[in-house]
């Protein structure tokens, strides 16, 4: 069942008019006698959001590196907006917004400077180059900090200035590598709103290990491990592919009677005790478990029980299951 | 060009974000002015010239100029900012020629800075204000020699200190070759055109060459082959080593 799930067909047919933003063919990175990317290939259409996810280490950064024009693809090929990334490198740079890991920037500049030598490089000038520096400025509300040096922000301000430096030619394409790592609860909040904002009208590439952000923003997901692509879908579908979708739960004061009621009830396929109160989960085959039926269930072998709830699925679970199934075979 | 401008913008005006920059040129001031007076004689020479003050230069870049070229790139790397510069569209050598060129414009403008030296002597006496320009121009040429030198180095390593001290020994060995005592070394047992070749890749000789007053085009070919040839072996090295 796993390995049908690999590889969903590739884009509707419908979409094939429009180019793909970002398109990864084949791409190979070797470091010495490491393979860090080992054949990726991806397309980012128009409007997607797509999330890359992957353990540390699995190739993330360094596809997005490529893709961005600072490593050198070892083998296959990257285009942004059908520019290829070694071939037309200046071309695919100015359609691409790109956001490093850590957001770096030069701490002694102030973001006003920072933002404006940026503009500068990229050829920004006279009344468009304002008007986008006031654009940026305000869609991620820098006015009060423009004149600290990037050094004494926050961390939430300098990822704030990173993004900014990334849109400031508005780009069609932007990629970024894990934008929110490191942030609190809120400034990841806040940079998620603004990555959805962004993402209206652009094509998004990020890069991430938190597996809710996944949920929180990306309209697709893939999963790298081993510098390999291992799934590629929606969320949605990653997540039926837990255990947990379409489960059960409750708490039981006796939960070895509990068990027994619900044992042979049709479409159950097991269960399991999990967390410090002892929650049991009562596993689907197939359609999801009603939580009527349960109850009904219980009630009629005279089973006590309280806090039944459904469950959704856990994308935490099927990440790890796909990216520790592939290192076992 | 417009690039390269932008690059030379920001990290000229990075020279002076801190004090470090006012500090430097104190000292670079202090220690030209100390070496022209006490080591050089300059008054009791009596001599209407800059030649104690130009005598000096070499050892002064060999302290100075590794200081100022040794977080060029060191320093980019250590921040991450290096993947920031070159994924913005420019080329390797718009960056390189940029960074090289503010470090080089800072030296130039502690070097101007040494001014009342040349009014000093136009007011003791009668020099040779041609010689004089010459061996301005010859000090700045070599001060790019030692910058570009020092940008490759600090393109190889992430540390600065580390760029300081590889900066320091080879510019050092560059500067000896051209030295009687290295050369008398050699001359011992190597054939004389071993021995000319090696004090022609001297900055010493092609710069006391110029300090004299000639400005001969080969010793202005030499230093601007010599900061071509490292500026070039920087943009070798940061793109080899941009994965590190």
């Amino acid at each position: 069942m796993p390995a049908l799930l690999l590889w969903e067909p590739e884009i509707p047919r419908y979409r094939e008019k429009t180019p793909p933003m970002i398109e990864a063919h084949a791409l190979h990175k070797r470091y010495g006698r490491l393979l860090a990317v080992d054949g990726i290939s991806f397309k980012v259409e128009p409007g997607e959001v797509l999330g890359f996810l992957g353990p540390n280490g699995a190739g993330k950064s360094t596809t997005m590196k490529m893709i961005a024009g600072f490593l050198a693809p070892s083998a296959g090929t990257a285009r942004v907006c059908g520019h290829d990334v070694v071939a037309d490198s200046m071309a695919a740079r100015r359609a691409l917004g790109y956001l490093p890991e850590g957001a770096p920037a030069y701490g002694e500049m102030s973001p006003k400077a920072f933002l404006g030598f940026v503009a500068d490089v990229r050829g920004l000038s006279g009344e468009h180059r304002r008007q986008r520096l006031d654009s940026v400025i305000g869609r991620l509300s820098l006015q009060g900090v423009l004149q600290q040096p990037i050094d004494t922000l926050s961390k939430g301000f300098k990822r704030r200035v990173g993004l900014a430096a990334a849109i400031l030619h508005d780009p069609p394409a932007l990629v970024l590598d894990e934008p929110t790592d490191g942030l609190d609860p809120n400034q990841k909040h806040e940079v998620r709103t603004l990555i959805r904002e962004l993402a209206r009208d652009r094509t998004v590439l990020l890069s991430t290990h938190i597996l809710e952000e996944v949920e929180a923003v990306c309209s697709r997901a893939m999963i790298v491990a081993r510098g390999k692509v291992l799934a590629d879908s929606t969320p949605g579908e990653l997540l039926a592919r837990s255990r947990y979708q379409g489960a059960v739960s409750l708490l039981a004061a006796d939960s070895i009677a509990a068990r027994a009621a619900l044992d042979g009830m049709p479409g159950v396929s097991g269960f399991q005790q999990e967390g410090a109160e002892g929650r049991l989960y009562v596993f689907p085959q197939g359609r999801p478990v009603s939580p009527e039926a349960v109850s009904a269930r219980l009630r009629e072998r005279g089973v006590a029980y309280s806090g039944l709830q459904p469950e959704r699925g856990r994308l935490d679970e099927v990440f790890r299951r796909i990216t520790t199934a592939e290192g076992q075979a | 060009m417009s690039a390269v401008l932008s690059v030379f913008r920001r990290e000229f005006g990075a020279y002076f974000a801190t004090p470090l920059a006012v500090v430097f040129l104190v000292i670079f001031l202090v220690l030209a002015g100390a070496f022209t007076f006490y080591l050089g004689n300059f008054y009791e020479a009596g001599q209407a010239d800059l030649q104690a003050f130009f005598s000096f230069h070499p050892w002064l870049y060999l302290l100075l100029a590794p200081a100022v070229a040794m977080r060029l790139w060191a320093e980019e790397r250590k921040s991450g900012t290096l993947e920031l510069l070159l994924t913005l569209p420019l080329t390797p050598w718009q960056a390189v020629l940029g960074k090289f060129l503010a470090a080089w414009a800072f030296l130039g403008l502690a070097l101007a800075l040494t001014f009342p030296m040349w009014i000093t002597v136009a007011w003791l006496g009668e020099p040779d204000h041609g010689v004089i320009a010459a061996g301005y121009i010859g000090s700045w040429l070599m001060a790019g020699a030692f910058l570009a030198v020092g940008g490759a180095l600090s393109a190889a390593t992430r540390s600065q200190v580390v760029a300081f001290i590889l900066t320091v020994v080879l510019c050092l060995l560059l500067l000896l070759a051209g030295f009687p005592m290295a050369l008398d070394l050699v001359r011992g047992w190597a054939p004389m055109p071993l021995v000319d070749a090696l004090a022609g890749l001297s900055f010493l000789t092609h710069f006391q060459a110029i300090t004299r007053g000639v400005l001969d085009l080969r010793d202005l070919v030499f230093f601007a082959l010599c900061i071509g040839a490292w500026l070039w072996a920087t943009v070798l090295v940061i793109d080899m080593k941009k994965a590190d």
